[in-house]
């Protein structure tokens, strides 16, 4: 199999005047106001184009997609909440036998998968770890909206520190999560998969071409995107885009690549925002003392200190 | 013609799968259904069978990849046993739900706890009603048989749904027997390549798994029964297709010695060789007696059941699973059930034996035998009895 180094050789990049009009995720779905989430996808869905055959875990994409009518243009199935990876790696295992044996044509169909972040980080870290070590030529998203808010906004594993959910409510007793938010990113990494990256619809263009790189490169792939959810994270709907604009520019959720094993910054933040200026525009932490968000932002420091470093040991040396 | 060969039932039924030309096979290793599975990945390796072997991590995403790859277009194969079973249960009734025919060996063992990975039913009883069509095999020409038929059927437009040929693990899965294996071509004859209506491909899209509102979920449930329902015609035709092709005939549900019984034997799986014995040590001795066994267990048969037993006064119905809480096990649970809506008028004794790999004697169905009939005469109204349980 040819490195993603050498998939990426005469890679186009999409720019703002090149941004695919295809709409392989498109009207008939019905997606609360301001979704993050759907922005996402719809995102993701234009960079893969019409060829895209789209698996689904269960969640709020899926519901709201499929109910009365599809809003999918291209191929779609869903089977289950934690098995989108499993169901995956079958169109593709079943779409490589019969083009080997002369039954289909080939025609460059991409399978990708969509999760929530608790249909990845939780129930279907299993699945999704067996379809990275498999090796299956497929792309998985998780779009992370920090809690399940399909059931009505209860914790996971990517809820971040201190937020309040309806299982994690803030107490006399509780802070809210009072759990560091699962690192499925570098998780995904430790696959030693060809492709993994972040993303954020607040940088809809570098969102794109990462979906674009990671169809091109052939073997699995995995982007986690940061998809604000209003209703669950108590703000404005007008608000999620620059939600998720804070989240980058605070630190919260860098955005990278990891190319073949190099972790690659998309952007440095040199003059970050205080975590504070965040987490302020959601009412799900808005129990927070300052002694909390100073705890927040020492280790949200550290943890981009650590991402640095990895980009420093993995650069190719010079 | 084929070749009369001695091979392990598992590997038969591997060579069986790969006689179909199956396109993918999803599985995860589980005793006693390990043979099968790794003579796949042998005949993949080998080059003899042109498959994707994915050796998934868990059975829950075997039965979840065998929905992608089927949903796909190719023809697609697993097996499994036991926990493995209950780990894909959920996934089991959406694989009927989307109408996919995928191919499943089920390799009869018994559920923990106590954890126990000899044969019984329990695993597959507990699957009743995930909307597959089932079938159970005595021995191993029939694994063979109904593995080449479980394609042909699930595959059939009239039908597109999951088949599961149940095969007792270690009794059958273990043994060698001697079994005709058919030709290739004689395969190809039977089985023509999978070609499905409708698929994941972008030239053609449509969306598979999409919400049922209440408006809708009634329908789409009842169109799966009746699919299920309507494949009865279909799994007929195809075994009389078998019986031209191959030159072995099956029925739903088999006699034996049934002319002038008047006890009657009701069993599935391998069990029924034992009986047969039985009932021919018992016929010796002048005792009226026979067995009928169901091959077909979804969708039942209830017809050609009832015109089985019609001239019968007692039935013994052999259950390998509890019902715990019911009077009976589970298949004198449904017969009686079903018996009642006819009107039937034979006693039915039940006895659960053979749990967890625990042998069952033919001195054991003959005392079977002396116990229905005393309890029938006397009328009294008999709870399943376990049989050689040491108290």
């Amino acid at each position: 199999m040819i490195s993603a180094a050498e998939a990426l050789k005469d890679f186009q990049k999409i720019t703002p005047k090149t941004i695919p009009l295809v709409e392989p995720f498109s009207k008939g779905h019905r997606a609360c106001q301001g979704c993050g989430e759907v922005l996402a996808l719809r995102m993701v869905a234009k960079a893969v184009g019409m060829d895209m055959i789209a698996v689904s875990a269960t969640g709020c994409m899926e519901i709201i997609s499929s109910s009365y009518q599809t809003a999918w243009e291209t191929p779609w199935i869903h089977v289950a909440f934690e098995n989108a990876a499993a169901v995956a790696s079958g169109v593709e295992a079943g779409r490589k036998a019969l083009i080997r044996k002369g039954r289909i044509k080939d025609a460059g169909a991409k399978v990708v998968a969509f999760a929530g972040d608790g249909a990845t980080a939780d129930i279907g870290l299993q699945a999704l770890s067996g379809a990275l070590e498999r090796g299956h030529d497929f792309t998985y998203i998780c779009l992370d909206n920090e809690a399940y808010m399909n059931t009505g906004i209860q914790r996971s594993s990517s809820t971040p520190y201190g937020a309040m959910t309806t299982t994690s409510p803030p107490g006399p007793k509780s802070k809210g999560q009072m759990t560091w938010k699962k690192n499925m990113p570098m998780i995904a990494a430790a696959h030693n998969v060809p492709y993994v990256a972040t993303a954020s619809p607040a940088w809809h263009v570098d969102l794109m071409n990462k979906v674009k790189k990671a169809v091109t490169i052939p073997g699995p792939a995995y982007i986690h995107i940061f998809s604000p959810c209003p209703t669950g994270w108590r703000c404005g709907p007008e608000t999620s885009i620059e939600t998720a604009r804070l989240a980058v520019q605070s630190k919260v959720f860098p955005l990278f690549e990891v190319i073949d094993g190099q972790f690659i910054l998309s952007r440095d933040i040199k003059k970050p925002k205080p975590v504070e200026e965040y987490l302020k525009t959601q009412r799900r932490f808005s129990h927070l003392k300052p002694e909390d968000i100073a705890y927040i932002q020492k280790r949200v420091d550290a943890d981009y200190e650590r991402l640095l470093k990895l980009v420093q040991v993995t650069a190719p040396e010079a | 013609m084929g070749r009369r060969v001695g091979l392990e039932v598992s590997l038969a039924c591997a060579e069986a799968v790969g006689l179909c030309n199956a396109d993918v096979v999803a599985a995860y290793p589980i005793t006693p259904q390990t043979h099968i599975v790794e003579h796949l990945s042998e005949l993949v390796a080998e080059g003899h069978l042109d498959a994707e072997f994915v050796p998934v991590e868990s059975e829950h995403s075997a039965m979840s990849c065998c929905i992608g790859s089927s949903a796909a277009g190719a023809r697609t194969f697993t097996s499994t046993s036991s926990q493995g079973l209950a780990l894909m249960h959920e996934i089991l009734f959406i694989a009927a739900s989307l109408r996919l025919p995928i191919v499943m060996a089920t390799a009869n063992r018994s559920l923990s706890g106590p954890i126990s990975i000899w044969n019984d039913h329990s695993d597959i009883m507990a699957e009743r009603d995930i909307g597959w069509i089932q079938t159970f095999a005595e021995n191993g020409q029939e694994v063979v048989d109904l593995t080449l038929h479980a394609f042909k059927v699930a595959e059939d437009k009239r039908v597109c749904l999951p088949v599961a040929v149940n095969l007792d693990g270690f009794i059958l899965t273990h043994v060698i027997e001697p079994i005709e294996m058919p030709d290739q071509e004689e395969v190809d004859a039977y089985l023509p390549p999978f070609e499905p209506s409708q698929s994941l491909d972008p030239a053609n899209p449509i969306s598979m798994g999409v919400v049922g509102m209440p408006e809708i979920y009634t329908e789409a449930k009842k169109a799966n029964a009746a699919a299920l329902e309507d494949s009865y015609s279909v799994i007929k035709e195809h075994w009389e297709g078998l019986a031209k092709q191959f030159g072995r005939t099956y029925k739903p549900i088999e006699t034996y010695r049934t002319d002038d019984a008047e006890v009657l034997f009701v069993t599935m799986g391998s069990l029924g060789e034992t009986v047969m014995s039985a009932v021919d040590q018992m016929r010796d001795d002048g005792i009226k007696v026979g067995q009928v066994r169901i091959r077909l267990w979804r969708p039942f048969p209830l017809d050609d059941f009832m015109e089985a037993i019609a001239g019968a006064k007692t039935l013994i119905v052999i259950d390998r699973a509890l019902c715990p809480g019911l009077p009976a096990g589970p298949v004198a649970t449904e017969l009686r059930g079903m018996m009642y809506a006819k009107g039937a008028k034979q006693y039915v004794a039940n006895f659960v034996c053979g749990l967890g790999g625990r042998d069952v004697t033919r001195s054991q169905f003959i005392e079977m035998v002396n116990e229905a009939q005393k309890a029938a005469a006397s009328g009294e109204e008999m709870s399943c009895r376990m049989v050689g349980v040491k108290e």
